[in-house]
């Protein structure tokens, strides 16, 4: 019997060529992109029904895996971009005018400057499909274009100040920050909404997944509001002063503040103190920019450098010495582009490390307001004071898209239909935290243990708060007396604090009695001292 | 220089004519989809709550008995008929679908305790309280019966007697034996108006009897003494037999893995035995809280429902503790018969208030044609609902059921007596000799003895 087994494993050993060798190891390592993670502990469990339905489970999250790897390496219809050169010649050297000449006649339809020197520095803004895009100049001209086909969709003249635009979740609408306040139009131009609320504001930012609108006004304040019903969702004083400099983290929906102090710091809209607050440069940050997989963070300072910073330790990864970046931005592959002046530097990581990788410099005239990646192409869109530009990026864009999540070629209806699963896969706010792969996680059941002084003191805070903000009705006839007012006030908070104090007092009470016992003992007359207890 | 950038021309992106179908294009890779496990959460959520916004699980109910329902039989042939008989000797055949009464058999007086078709569908067997088998020819269904206001009756074609009052019968699969259980057990041929076989197990009177799917000369009975018994019609006398602390009101083979069969027990739990081994059960189906009068599996073999004495039906699966599904209305009284419908879609109960119930067996199923893009987004929705089903959130709403009352008030009180036994033992167990006390397994515990005759 075991000589026939030993006989059957020999036969099923198959030798690999060296490509069939080379191809597995690929596979191997896209699969692990597909698996997300390790797969989980099943020594621990003791359940043995369980263990066996969760072993199977297991082996399909492989199986599928090794089918996504495959689909990737075969299937895919494009491949990405890239700019080799032989020897001697460096891919920063080489111009736009160059690139032109060797890429073919849709490409090149990419390159192009709008030369629009009346209405100041344009800040620009994609949707997720890359399809529009909006161009907002400073002196008030908002206009909206279909990129596929260089068609100009609307433009309109605001006749106030722009300071910021934004996109909401498809290109039917859009906000735009205006002197006094922010205002939300539709496609065709028409004003919707006037958000009053936020006062004058200073940075847009629209959170795809929970469609909230995120903005920073020129007071410090953060306001988010949920834009499907109107409702302030948080209005948070961030209490650092006035920024200009706000980006949303794309992987966990966190929004990141860069202040005049060199802090960083993040915010989550369930709650009043930042989640994380970094010192990141000596003066103040002049942009910050995160990586599409939420790892990586880039800030620039006026002392010249750019600093890489890793989100999960929060410690600086590298260093970029030269320049001092008004904006910066990541493209889907990880390249990072910093404008400065005239000058636009895109940073590769082919190596590792970021280093130089292309370039691109504008008339000397021209100072970059904002630079942008477009998704799904590998172009770079430059919104500058004489206009916006766009430049030829080779391998900076995702060259497959999925149609359930961007598409570029989208009908209406598919527009319409994606909005409605759009809106029923609202996430709500309380889903915004550093690490969103707690979501649909079990938490370890606790044993019962006592929660720290600090942690005490903590809830006691959010209550007192939670009490103080609460809004009394306005009485009428004369019996709004402020005298009144302020008593019931205090009485709320006061009720509040007294679910508190127990702590306290049983913390002393036992100390009280621990000493008690011995001045029990000495309190007991001469005779019947030796009734006591002696423990 | 070798440079290559993105370009997608629109032909290949966009259809040609109106005609063609969208194109789509899949990239699976996860960093597209940043919080993919928050969204797969929200969408598990919304599809708990569809469901339970969709469960309306009652169809109808088939009023026309004039006592209480007894016993039910399926017609393996025929999917849209089932019959019944009640405590008054009337028999009916049920149209499921329009839920009229397509024949009826008058003949017996008093009680008829069992019902069986044989298996190609011709012949009904019933057998009751006034000891006779009578053996009826069943009408093919036809184009011509459209009439519905005609109910036809027919006649026996046969009537045996015996000498005492029969409680059960059970038809043998693809055979031409019956077994009926009274004072004992006797099998039977269509033909001879005396049994061929007749095996008696002991003094006291045989309860139920059925025969096993998969092995047509093996049959299961159970007995008022509170035993199981497992026979071969070959051999002269009993192959297995399991003796419980409380007697089994109704015995049901597992269509699919014919060695197991499951007890609907006196003391409201299911019990699942291994014919093979029988010293514990595989599976203690608890959550009846007054007896289990009868149970039936479905023809998928991975659950089975049953009805009880405490006025609900319940379902549960196959290898699981504790039921999926309860159904009850404020006006079903005891539920004496349970049927699982040979397409596994409905369940039909039969109960002391003289109605036949029709229920849907998975409350929130959309019935009738369903388009595949339809298909596809209920599988999805039940992949996904069961991925997150162990989250406070998702399963307070999966596991959300209204429950009556008495039955409320009834499982609470057993909670804490169950508790307060389970916390005694403990502290006697902590605080003796390791070893000395010794916790027998629920699956074990409940039976006194087993034993293989010989």
């Amino acid at each position: 019997m075991e000589v026939a087994l030993e006989d059957n494993n020999l036969m099923e050993k198959v030798v690999l060529t060296p490509d069939e060798q080379e191809m597995d190891v690929e596979l191997e390592a896209k699969e692990k992109k597909y698996l997300r993670g390790e797969g989980a502990n099943l020594e621990t469990l003791k359940d043995k029904k369980l263990k066996t339905q969760l072993a199977s489970r297991e082996k399909l999250y492989g199986k599928s895996a090794k089918a996504a790897a495959k689909i990737e390496k075969w299937l895919l219809p494009a491949s990405a971009g890239y700019l080799e050169t032989d020897g001697l010649e460096k891919t920063w050297r080489i111009k736009q005018t160059d690139i032109a000449k060797e890429v073919d006649i849709l490409s090149s339809r990419n390159q192009y400057d709008i030369v629009l020197p009346d209405f100041g520095p344009y800040k620009l803004d994609f949707t997720a499909s890359g399809r529009h895009m909006l161009a907002g100049g400073r002196k008030g001209h908002l206009a909206l274009v279909d990129m596929m086909n260089m068609n100009l969709i609307k433009e309109i003249q605001v006749r106030e100040t722009v300071r910021d635009v934004a996109f909401l979740h498809n290109d039917q609408f859009f906000a735009a920050a205006q002197k006094k306040y922010a205002y939300i139009y539709g496609r065709d131009g028409t004003e919707l909404h006037c958000l009053k609320e936020r006062g004058p504001v200073a940075r847009l930012r629209f959170l795809k997944n929970h469609f909230l609108l995120a903005s920073v006004n020129k007071i410090g304040q953060l306001h988010y509001q949920d834009v499907t019903y109107g409702d302030m969702v948080a209005s948070i004083r961030t209490g650092k002063g006035r920024t200009d400099v706000m980006e949303v983290n794309p992987y966990n929906g966190v929004v990141a503040l860069g202040h005049s102090g060199g802090t960083v710091t993040m915010w989550k809209p369930t709650s009043q103190a930042p989640l994380v607050q970094m010192q990141c440069h000596p003066g103040p940050v002049s942009s910050l920019a995160f990586h599409p997989n939420g790892h990586l963070m880039a800030t620039s300072g006026k002392e010249r450098k750019v600093k890489i910073w890793d989100l999960r330790k929060f410690e600086e990864v590298q260093t970029i010495h030269g320049f001092h970046a008004k904006t910066l931005s990541f493209s889907q592959k990880g390249l990072l582009a910093a404008g400065t002046g005239s000058f636009v530097q895109v940073l590769g990581d082919s190596s590792g490390a970021y280093s130089r990788y292309m370039s691109h410099s504008m008339v000397k005239g021209y100072q970059i307001e904002k630079v942008m990646f477009r998704p799904y192409e590998d172009v770079l869109g430059i919104g500058h004071s004489m206009g916006w530009s766009s430049v030829l990026i080779p391998g900076s864009g995702e060259p497959n898209f999925d149609s359930w999540v961007a598409n570029p070629f989208e009908t209406s209806k598919q527009r319409r239909e994606k909005e409605v699963h759009l809106l029923l896969d609202k996430l709500p706010p309380e889903t915004i935290m550093l690490d969103p792969s707690k979501i649909g996680a079990m938490r370890p059941s606790r044993r019962k243990e006592k929660p720290t002084r600090g942690e005490v003191e903590a809830e006691k805070e959010v209550a007192i708060e939670a009490a103080k903000s609460v809004e009394m009705k306005k009485k009428t006839k004369g019996r709004n007396k402020p005298s009144k007012r302020t008593k019931k006030k205090k009485e709320l908070v006061e009720n509040v604090k007294r679910t508190f104090p127990e702590q306290e007092h049983s913390a002393a009470g036992k100390k009280r009695r621990i000493g008690g016992e011995d001045d029990a003992a000495a309190e007991l007359p001469a005779c019947l001292k030796r009734f006591a207890r002696t423990n | 220089m070798r440079i290559k950038t993105i370009s997608r021309s629109v032909d290949e992106f966009t259809r040609e004519r109106s005609q063609d179908l969208q194109r789509v294009f899949h990239n699976f890779d996860p960093s597209l989809r940043p919080m993919e496990k928050a969204v797969e959460y929200q969408r598990a959520l919304t599809a708990a709550k569809l469901e339970k916004i969709f469960a309306r699980p009652f169809v109808g109910a088939m009023d026309g008995h004039r006592d209480g329902i007894s016993c039910m039989a399926k017609n393996p042939n025929y999917l849209k008929g089932i019959f019944s008989a009640s405590m008054d000797g009337d028999i009916r055949l049920w149209d499921i679908a329009t839920r009229r009464t397509v024949c009826q058999f008058p003949g017996h007086q008093g009680a008829v305790r069992g019902l069986t078709v044989s298996t190609d569908g011709n012949v009904l067997v019933s057998c009751g309280i006034d000891s006779t088998v009578r053996l009826w020819n069943v009408p093919r269904p036809s184009l011509e019966d459209s009439d519905l206001s005609s109910e036809k009756s027919a006649e026996p074609s046969a009537v045996y007697v015996c000498k005492n009052a029969l409680l059960a019968v059970d038809h043998q699969f693809e055979g031409e034996l019956f077994a009926t259980a009274g004072a004992q057990i006797d099998i039977w041929n269509h033909n001879r108006s005396q049994p061929v076989h007749s095996f008696k197990p002991g003094n006291d009177s045989v309860i139920s009897v059925r025969f096993n799917p998969g092995e047509p000369d093996i049959l299961a009975v159970s007995s008022n003494d509170r035993r199981m018994i497992i026979y071969d019609i070959r051999m002269s006398s009993a192959a297995r037999e399991i003796r419980m602390q409380t007697k089994t009101n109704s015995i049901a083979w597992n269509p699919m893995e014919p060695m197991n069969f499951t007890g609907a027990n006196e003391d409201g739990n299911c019990y699942s035995f291994d014919g093979r081994k029988n010293e514990e059960a595989k599976c203690v189906h608890k959550d009846h809280v007054s007896a289990v009068m009868d149970i039936d599996f479905s023809p998928t073999g991975r659950e089975f429902v049953t009805g009880s004495y405490d006025r609900s039906v319940r379902i549960f699966p196959y290898n699981g503790g504790h039921s999926r599904e309860i159904y009850h209305t404020k006006r079903m009284q005891r539920v004496f018969c349970v049927k699982y419908s040979s397409d596994a879609t409905y369940v039909i109960s039969g109960s002391d208030d003289t109605n036949l119930r029709l229920w849907k067996a998975k409350a929130s199923e959309q019935l009738g044609v369903i388009l595949p893009r339809e298909q596809k987004k209920h599988e999805y929705n039940e992949a996904v609902k069961n991925r997150y089903k162990h989250l406070p959130e998702i399963k307070r709403i999966v596991r959300h059921r209204h429950l009556p009352k008495p039955i409320y008030k009834a499982i609470a009180e057993s909670r804490a007596v169950n508790n307060a036994k389970k916390r005694k033992d403990d502290r006697r167990k902590a605080s003796s000799a390791p070893g000395t006390i010794v916790t027998k397994p629920l699956r074990t515990r409940r039976i006194i003895n087993e034993r293989e005759v010989e």
